[in-house]
Formats: C-alpha cells, structure tokens, sequence
C-alpha cells in the first residue's frame, strides 16, 4: 500500500521534472540599456515561434559574477563585447555562439531645448556645470564618450565639470532631472521612433568613438534548449532588426 | 594592494561618516527626545517619516533627493537662490542625503534609551529647580549614554557602508563623492576582484570591529534603581 | 488667606478629583485614603506634575496656578519626595544633594544641617545603588529639603519599606516635624503612620475630601471610623506626669484625665501621643472596683452611630473635653440604654505610646 504511494509520487515527480524540461522556456539576461526593444521583440518571438523568453535587466558585469556562479540564464545579451568573449574563455558561454545583436550610438543630449548644437561646439565652449558620462571603467558608452572627449582635445579641460553614472541609465537619469546640464548618453535612450524626444542633441559621429558593440552569446545552460537556438537566430532576423534600429541602434 | 584611489575613497568615506555623525547627534537628538516624550498627535506620523529610510530602497531615497535638489526640486531653488549652487554630486550633498538615510539608525535607539529613563528622573529633576532644557541636559542624556553610543556607532558604521543613496546623487567623482562602497561597486563591475576583496573585507571586518567596540563600551544595563 | 488654598478639577477616564482645600501653614497634614482615592493624584497636582486646567492654587505666598496661569514644577518653591526614593542613578550621594542646591542658591550650612537632621553624614560618597532603601529614602528626604522649600510634598514615603526599614525613618520624620517651619503634605494610607505623624487630617475618597482638620478632632469623628475599619480610634496629646518604679509605669496626662501606660524610658514633663483604638474602650453604666483594667474615666456620651456592621454601634464620649471613641456592640448599648448626654465609665483595655 505504502509502496504504491510511493511510487506514485516519485512517478509524478519525474513527471513534473520532464513537463518543466520540455516546456520551451529561454532565460535571458538582458543589459539594462536593451530592455525596451527586448520586451518587444520578446513579444514577437513568444507569438511566432510559441517559445516563451523570460527576461531579466540588470547590469552586465553583474551578469557576468551572477552567471559564473551559476546563475539559470540560457542567453546573455550584453553591453558590451567583451563579457560574452570572457564568458566564452571561461567555458561558460557556448563557443563560437556570440554575435553582434545591437550598436550603440553615442548622443550628446540636454533636455534643455537649444543648449546643444548640431556639431557639439558646446563642449568646447564650457558654459554649463556638469556633464555626465557613464563610468568609463563600466560602461561601453562611458568609454566611447572618453574616447571622443579625447578626441576633441577637451578631457583635460573638461575634467572637473565631469561626474558620472554607474550605468547609462543613471547617466540618463542625471540629465533629465538637470542636475547635470547635459551628457553622452545612449541614442535609445532619447529618440522613439527615430525622432529625438525632447530637448536638443547632438549624435556623435561614429568617426570619435569606437563602435559599441553589444553581443549576445547562449550560455552553456542553453547550449541544449531549442528555445534558446530559436532565440539566437530570431534576434538575427529582419522583424527584430527593425525593432532594434527603431530605437536609434544600428546593426 | 588598495590602489591609491582606494585609499581616497576611504578617506572620503571617514570625513562623510564623521561629519553625518556629528550632524546627527545635533539633529537626531532633538528628534528623538520630541518623539520619546511627547503626546502631540503628530507623533506617529513623524515617528513614521523618519522610520522611512529603513524600509525604502535607498535607490528610491536617492532618486527623490535628486529631484528635490535638481535645479527644478525645493531643495535646489532654495541653495541656488541662497548662492550655494546645486547640491548634487557635491560633498555637501553627500552629507545631506546620508544624514537622511541614517536617521532612523540614530534616532530610534537614542529614542528607546529616551523612553526607558520614564518620568520619574525628569519629575524629580523638576521638583529641584531643574528647568526642561536643564533636566535634559543634566539627567536625560547622562542617563541615555548607553542609547548615544550605540546611536553613534550605528550611524557611523551605516554610513559607511551606504551605497544607494551615494550612487544615485554622487556622481563617482575622486575625493568628492566616490566612497569606498562605489568604488567596491567599481571594482566588481571592472572585475577586478583582487582589488574589491581588499575594499569588500576591509569593510567586513571595520564593521565587524565597530559592532564589537559598540557592545563593549555599552555599560552593563544597572539594575533600575529600585 | 490660608496658607495653603487648593481648588482642583481633573478629569480622567472613570476617574475625577474635585478638591477645595485649605490646610495650615504648619505642622504635617496627612492625606489618607485607599488606594485609588486621589490623594497621590492631588500631590501630583499641587507639584504641576499634573495638570489640573482651570484650577486655582496658592501656596507659600504665591499664586501657582490661576486660571490660564501656571506655574511650572520647576519655579514652585516645594520639596517633594517620591514613593520610590527617586535619585539619580548616574550620580552620588553628595551630588543628587548637590543638584537641588545649586539650582535654589542654597547655602553650605544647611547641607550640614539636612545630613544632621536625616543622619547621612557617612553615606555621601557612595552611590544610590549601594544604599539600602531606608538610607535612600532618607536622602531623598535631605535632597528634597535642601531647595528650600515653602511646603514639603512626600507621596507615602514610607509604602515603598519593610517595617524594620519604617522603624528607621520614622524617628527622622518626627524630627522634620519638630524641626520645620513648612507645612508637609504627607499622604498616606497607613493609619498607624497618620496616627504618630500628622497634626492636620485629610481623608479622601473617590476623589473628593471626606473630612478635614485637626487630627484628633477629625478622628473622633463618628462618620469616619467606618472608613478606617479596625484601626478605628483617637490619637491624644500628653505629658509624662509621673513615673511608678515599682510596676513599670508612667502616667500620660493630657486636658481630660490621665493615663498609664507601660515606662519605656521617657523623660517626666516629655510630650508624647497617646493612641487609643476604639475596639480596646468599654463602657460601663457604673463604676467597678473588680476589673483588671488600669485606665477607667467618667465622661458623658456625645454621641452613637452605626459601625459599618449592623451588629455594631460607635460612641464618642466625652472625657473632659477630650474625644474618645469606643466601639461596642448594639446589644450592649441597649441593654446599657445608651443616649447622648448619659454619664458613662469608661475602660480603655490598651493605650498606646506613639513617640
């Protein structure tokens, strides 16, 4: 009698085991900056191929500890290029899985109407307090906006008048609230639909800065889930190529 | 080995908790005295607002500090047209935001130590001449020594290891605003783990140290006198 | 203008006090009631710890509350001294002295004095802590006198000891009452402390004052033993008259007669209080020869009333001036066809001395 229960539990364990198994689930882990396109094209991807993505934002680097520490993500869609190459090295990411899913571009933005002109001689000019970029050391973006501080000569002068978000979200969020007058941050960030939202800016010429690369890879977790697969070819397609660059990245 | 920029942020981090330290034994021991012992019906709802910080998300605490101090908030009209300029990414509004965040930490054990002295010391200080701001002065704080040590140490300690708040008004900028739990952030986020387990372990093992410094200059709980 | 004049109003949840009070300027007036009655409420009131709005209130020459007016406990020239001794634990002796002083201007000489008079000489360097609570409620006592107060406010002082402890302080708080020029306020629910200490009485009940003045006169009253049960009785004023050395004994005399008592040592001409319970007094319509009893007075009945049991009646008789009480039984006094006016011998079974 006991025996029976017994294996009439087991037996239902194991089948609850395989339903989970089988359902086509894909865990992502998505850079912050991507989550609005994502949540879309995640939509998209549910209604056409009957998979199901589960999304989580956050920063990438904390991606990268969270995953080498085993945390259950299938994908990473990073900020940047090199977490998904050291993830790769480390043998936690699928080898010759990773690709370019999104470039960034860099903006020069002020929510005030008029401060920032079509060429960036603001920056030149100084006449404001605070200019936020995103930590260098970081953020993608916070390394492009050096890199063409650098280039137009104005680091050094510009130094002092610098103060900088943990992530490009807060750069944003610098900015918007007017603490700092104006900061690179990312084109997504201000544009909908190609057209610029509010205030003025200037987009950086990607002749400063070295493209921003945000790649994806599918994690070792993923390397036997369908959905996953099904994900990583999607991303590549031209319904999620449209969405993508409709929020200012290029491919 | 701690980078020199390391040992900034550390310096930093000592000035800002010192400085919020003092600021709250100025401002939270008011705070915490008018909550042990009044009876307004304001009680519960200030007791509330400064209780606040221990359950909100710093991020969120940051994120309205930086509204408010913003050139369109209250806080930013009022240092602008005082000539102070905007307190964001400012030492000062560091200083301003942690006293903030650690205010329940101060003021609620100071205010437990506040209501154990009850009325009588206070009543007998009055029958003997002792006006209010004199019994204060003479019976409740030298009894309530036990609640300002800990309120202190608390407060310090808790500055030290803020970070929500720091991150969401500070800016990162060297030996303003970057303090030691930012640049611990930093490290991790860069991967630089050799130089976040200097920072991280040095912090465990400082808030360890104060803990135990708390609990041993806490004199012994006397037997009421009977 | 008496030197003291209260009129408070309180009300609190099931609870009011309503007082109009006018006590002397001297000697110790007690506050006796059960517990609940409102006389620690009432001190409380007279010290502004608590607030009573709208009365009005002049002690020591001054006005301390008079409609909107109050005065705040701190410029009240008053001493008080709580049921639980109540110094300051972070500090000695000689600075929970010190702490009034400095804050009234008092002079070094009276610290002398208060240390004399409660016989803390030795304990001033010492902490509260370290003090018995006798020795703490004395200090409390000096610490309370040393502000130079215009009346002494002492909430039962003494509920908070053990007899052996009692023992002790009583003989200090005769001496403040020998030795003050300040009314104290003393309350109380101890007949036997009300007895041997107070000169003016005050009982409360629910609130209000149920009778007023002084002692002896207030205790003969017929409508107040009810309240004090077994511990009915008079207190007299009197004088060693004279010694027996033979059988041990003195003669108390005071206004109506004389008394003897056991010698316990005092000195011929010392004044000293007589307390005679009214359970220990008989009445006899005759006077006897054959009776084991000392003490026998003629006096005349002035008056009988009901005792809280049916079965029991009250006399107050009148012994040459002098009130005494005596509680008998109802079958007793109609057998005896007690009325007021009727000559009557009475036998007191004990009396006794009371510093």
């Amino acid at each position: 009698m006991e025996e029976t229960i017994m294996k009439r539990i087991v037996f239902g364990l194991l089948l609850l085991c395989s339903a989970s198994a089988s359902a086509d689930e894909v865990r992502v882990a998505v850079a912050a900056n991507f989550a609005a396109p994502m949540q879309k094209i995640a939509a998209d991807f549910e209604k056409d191929t009957g998979h199901q993505a589960v999304l989580s934002f956050g920063a990438t680097g904390q991606f990268y500890a969270q995953i080498r520490n085993g945390a259950p993500f299938d994908v990473l869609l990073a900020a940047d290029e090199e977490t998904p190459m050291r993830l790769e090295k480390d043998g936690a990411a699928m080898a010759g899985s990773r690709f370019t899913y999104a470039i960034g571009k860099l903006v020069l933005w002020s929510p005030s109407p008029g401060l920032v002109d079509a060429r960036g001689a603001v920056l030149e000019k100084a006449g404001f307090g605070h200019l936020a970029i995103a930590n260098p050391r970081l953020a993608p973006y916070g390394a492009a906006a050096m890199e063409t501080l650098t280039k137009m000569n104005l680091a050094d002068k510009l130094q002092s008048k610098i103060v900088e978000g943990e992530n490009i979200g807060q750069t944003f969020q610098f900015v918007a609230t007017k603490n700092a007058a104006l900061g690179f941050v990312a084109l997504s960030q201000v544009t909908k639909d190609g057209k610029l939202e509010s205030g003025s800016a200037w987009v950086v010429p990607g002749k400063l800065y070295t493209p921003i690369r945000q790649d994806a890879a599918i994690l070792s977790r993923g390397r036997n889930n369908p959905a996953a697969l099904a994900l990583a070819k999607y991303l590549r397609g031209a319904k999620a190529g449209a969405i993508i660059r409709s929020y200012g990245y290029d491919l | 080995m701690p980078t020199s920029e390391d040992f900034g942020a550390i310096r930093l981090t000592l000035e800002l908790a010192t400085v919020v330290t003092l600021l709250l034994l100025i401002l939270g021991t008011p705070i915490a005295w008018w909550l042990a012992r009044t009876r307004s019906r304001l009680r519960s709802s200030v007791g509330a607002i400064v209780t606040l910080p221990l359950v909100l998300p710093p991020t969120v605490l940051g994120f309205y500090l930086l509204l408010l101090m913003g050139p369109s908030g209250f806080l930013g009209h009022l240092t602008q047209s005082l000539g102070l300029g905007l307190l964001p990414f400012t030492f000062p509004g560091l200083v301003i935001a942690s006293t903030l965040y650690s205010l329940p930490f101060f003021v609620q054990p100071l205010q437990n130590a506040f209501e154990a002295i009850g009325d009588r010391p206070l009543e007998a200080a009055a029958t003997l001449r002792a006006s209010p701001l004199d019994a204060f002065f003479s019976v409740a704080v030298p009894l309530a020594k036990p609640g300002f040590v800990t309120s202190s140490f608390l407060s310090f300690a808790h500055t030290v290891g803020e970070f929500g708040v720091v991150l969401m008004i500070g800016g990162n900028i060297p030996d303003k605003t970057r303090v030691i739990s930012v640049q611990i952030y930093n490290h991790v986020e860069a991967l630089e783990y050799t130089e976040a387990h200097w920072l991280a372990g040095g912090m465990l093992a400082f808030s360890f140290l104060v803990l135990v410094a708390m609990n041993a200059l806490k004199p012994r709980q006397k037997a009421a006198e009977p | 203008m008496k030197p003291v004049d209260a009129r408070l109003k309180l009300e609190r949840n099931e609870f009011t006090l309503d007082v109009d009070l006018s006590l002397p300027g001297r000697g110790i007036t007690a506050l006796f009631g059960p517990s609940g009655s409102g006389k620690t409420t009432l001190l409380r009131c007279l010290a502004g710890l608590e607030r009573a709005p709208g009365g009005y209130l002049y002690v020591a020459g001054e006005i301390w509350q008079d409609g909107d007016y109050f005065l705040p406990t701190h410029k009240r020239r008053l001493g008080y001294v709580f049921q639980e001794a109540n110094l300051f634990p972070h500090l000695d002796i000689r600075r929970n002295l010190e702490y009034g002083m400095r804050r009234s201007g008092i002079r070094r000489i009276d610290l002398d004095n208060a240390l004399d008079l409660l016989g803390i000489n030795h304990l001033l360097e010492r902490r509260p802590e370290n003090l018995s609570g006798g020795e703490r409620q004395r200090v409390a006592i000096a610490r309370a006198l040393l502000v130079n107060p215009g009346i002494l406010l002492m909430d039962e002082p003494l509920a908070a000891l053990d007899l052996a402890r009692k023992q002790e302080i009583l003989p200090y708080l005769e001496r403040l009452h020998e030795e003050l020029s300040i009314p104290i306020l003393y309350v109380s629910h101890s007949p036997d402390e009300v007895a041997r200490l107070a000169d003016h009485l005050v009982v409360m009940e629910k609130g209000r004052v149920v009778a007023d003045g002084p002692l002896s006169e207030t205790l003969a009253r017929l409508d107040l033993p009810i309240r004090l049960g077994e511990d009915a009785g008079v207190v007299i004023d009197a004088v060693i008259g004279a010694r027996d050395e033979a059988w041990h004994l003195v003669r108390a005399d005071f206004a109506g007669g004389e008394l003897w008592v056991r010698d316990n040592g005092m000195t011929l001409g010392h004044p000293v209080r007589v307390r005679i319970l009214a359970r220990d007094v008989s009445l006899a319509a005759a006077h006897t020869e054959h009776t084991s009893i000392l003490n026998l007075m003629q006096g005349t009945i002035a008056e009988i009333a009901d005792d809280a049991h049916p079965a029991q009646s009250l006399a107050r008789v009148d012994v040459g001036g002098t009130p005494i009480v005596s509680r008998l039984t109802k079958r007793s006094a109609a057998a005896l066809g007690l009325s007021p006016g009727q000559p009557v011998w009475v036998q007191i079974k004990t009396v006794a001395l009371i510093g």
